[in-house]
């Protein structure tokens, strides 16, 4: 009983020690940010500032707030549009095996693990063309598209788990393919646009390549924003883990409140059939 | 369902039900034609566009359609640059999966102890994942710069001879293989920590998911008949995560083909391209060096090699699916 109590406490002091090493870059975010002007350098920086300051995260702020509004605006349109496209999608592929189905299936999965790098130079001609270059428009358009694949995938696998019976007894009483959808499915589907959402929603943030492929100055999403600030040598380092930090709280936030979910889909997202 | 289909047609209801099952088989085919033509354009098409515009002649600003064969492919391989692409990416790759394999299963392992604050280190370990890896690359270049960040750390505790991280343009062990060295340039070690700490979680979170899976029974049998944790382990659990451990292994392998915004907020292509990726050179090639048709060839290179991995494993899971 003793030696089983030693180790439970082993035990958590291993999984404190390794969390210990996950949080640090957070650490370090964190009483960087806080530090005002004077205070950072280089050989102080594991210690926690004398004096708590905002004042580098008010002047990040200041630098990165159109950027902010630019990913929100970017995200959120292409979260909404992917997820519905998905909803259908999945409700007619795993309700309605048609002949066909799985290979349809396949050829929409695809898309989820191309490198995007291997269709950048025709996307951006096309965006071009048709005046989306440079444009958050141009951005919502692209990461919808891309986005069906993974937000299919989640919805098929979420109706799967709803018995078909339902949808039989439905169609008995006359209900058609769209009824069912809109009365039956629909209600069912809030977890299901959750994990989605969520999943979807992270990726479209984070997103790099695309935003720094198809966007200049100031359409730029916070992603390519936070690359500039760090790439320019004036720029002091407490300022710069304040940038890195605003542009990490949305999605941080999202982890935080809704963690169940996003392991939800990110379960999903390794295919499971 | 072929129960109805079998039935004489007499009955009202069921001849209704019958029509209209095809009916809606055609409307949820119709349901897919708008994100199959989305997808059909811009994943098949423009991949299509992409392997053509890599056998043309368009290496300037001005597009120049002219067939040259696979010149550019030649080209792209008999460079330094993307012959140390290939290196970065293999030993990367290598290194990267077998890290996270070795860590998502011991933090799996360690976690599903039946432990009260399971789901508070679940968490902690897994919200690495939830951010970008522009501000996962900014973060870590300044702990792993060599004048400061872990290297302060690494002093006080006495050590001399501090890496120099990802500015280090050593490569170990060197053995010269065409223009390149065929080893490990040290400054890849310091985006590997980074990649690491962003992704270990993702494995942690499959495996775990995995573990739960396994009948207790089994367990359960292998203790009853004298095996010890290692033995349980090795013996019974090991094996039946076979499946999850193929999952993790071409998800992430997918990932670090990929790997961008991490290379580029950190390092950059490094000094002699100790850190460039395919990925990055891709990038530069072709909006940098305005050689399209280069980039092109890069692009498909990746391409090619990343379906190597993904056709297969999709194949083997919609048919796993179909038959359960």
């Amino acid at each position: 009983m003793a030696m089983r109590r030693f180790n439970k406490y082993l035990l958590y002091v291993v999984l404190t020690v390794i969390a210990l090493f996950y949080l640090m870059p957070v650490y370090v975010v964190l009483v960087t940010s806080f530090k005002n002007d004077a205070e950072v350098s280089l050989s102080q920086m594991w210690w926690l500032p004398h004096l708590w300051s905002i004042s580098a995260i008010g002047a990040a702020w200041h630098q990165l707030a159109p950027n902010f509004g630019n990913s929100f605006y970017l995200a959120i349109s292409a979260t909404i549009l992917a997820s519905a496209f998905g909803s259908v999608n999945g409700y007619a592929l795993s309700k309605w095996k048609f002949k066909g189905a799985n290979v349809v299936f396949f050829l929409i999965l695809f898309g989820m693990f191309i490198p995007y790098q291997s269709v950048l130079i025709p996307l951006l001609r096309v965006l071009n063309t048709i005046g989306l270059y440079n444009t958050i428009p141009g951005l919502i358009l692209i990461h919808t598209v891309y986005g069906i694949p993974i937000c299919t995938l989640i919805f098929r696998n979420f109706y799967a788990s709803i018995p078909h019976d339902i949808i039989e007894s439905a169609q008995i009483d006359g209900t058609g393919y769209w009824g069912i959808f809109r009365f039956i499915i629909l209600p069912l589907s809030i977890s299901g646009f959750v994990v989605a959402g969520i999943w979807e929603f992270t990726q479209v943030w984070n997103n790099f390549l695309f935003a720094v492929a198809v966007t200049n100055p100031p359409n730029q999403p916070v992603t390519v924003a936070l690359v500039n600030i760090a790439g320019s040598q004036t720029v002091p380092f407490n300022e710069l883990m304040a940038s890195a930090l605003i542009a990490s709280i949305p999605t941080l936030v999202v982890y935080i409140l809704l963690g169940k979910y996003f392991v939800r889909g990110l379960l999903a997202g390794s295919v499971k059939g | 369902m072929s129960q109805t289909l079998d039935m004489p047609g007499r009955d009202p209801v069921l001849r209704r039900k019958r029509k209209k099952f095809s009916w809606d088989k055609t409307s949820a085919i119709l349901t897919l034609v708008p994100s199959l033509i989305l997808l059909g354009v811009f994943v098949y098409g423009f991949i299509g566009w992409t392997g053509w515009v890599s056998t043309t002649a368009w290496n300037s600003i001005i597009p120049d359609f002219a067939s040259v064969g696979l010149r550019n492919f030649k080209i792209i391989f008999s460079t330094f640059r993307f012959q140390s692409d290939l290196r970065n990416m293999v030993v990367f790759t290598a290194l990267f999966i077998a890290l996270c394999l070795v860590i998502g299963i011991a933090l799996a392992l360690l976690i599903d102890q039946k432990i009260r604050a399971e789901s508070l280190f679940r968490s902690l370990y897994l919200f690495p994942m939830a951010i970008s890896s522009v501000a996962t690359g900014v973060v870590w270049s300044w702990l792993l710069n060599p004048t400061t960040g872990v290297n302060l750390i690494l002093k006080s505790l006495g050590l001399n001879h501090l890496p120099e991280w990802f500015l280090s343009t050593r490569i170990l062990p060197g053995t010269p293989l065409g223009q390149i060295e065929i080893a490990l340039p040290l400054a890849l070690l310091a985006v590997l920590i980074a990649a690491v700490w962003q992704m270990s979680g993702f494995a942690m979170a499959v495996y775990l998911a995995g573990l739960r899976g396994i009948p207790e029974e089994l367990k359960e049998a292998a203790r009853i008949d004298g095996a010890g944790p290692w033995r349980t382990f090795w013996s019974v659990v090991l094996p039946q995560l076979k499946g999850t451990t193929t999952t993790i292994i071409i998800i992430l392998t997918a990932a670090s083909l990929k790997v961008f915004g991490l290379i580029y907020a950190m390092t950059g292509p490094g000094q002699d391209f100790v850190t460039d990726m395919p990925s990055m050179n891709m990038f530069d090639t072709t909006y940098q060096g305005n050689q399209f048709a280069e980039g092109a060839a890069i692009a498909i290179v990746m391409l090619i090699l990343i379906a190597i991995f993904i056709i297969p494993y999709l194949i083997s899971t919609l048919k796993q699916g179909e038959e359960a």
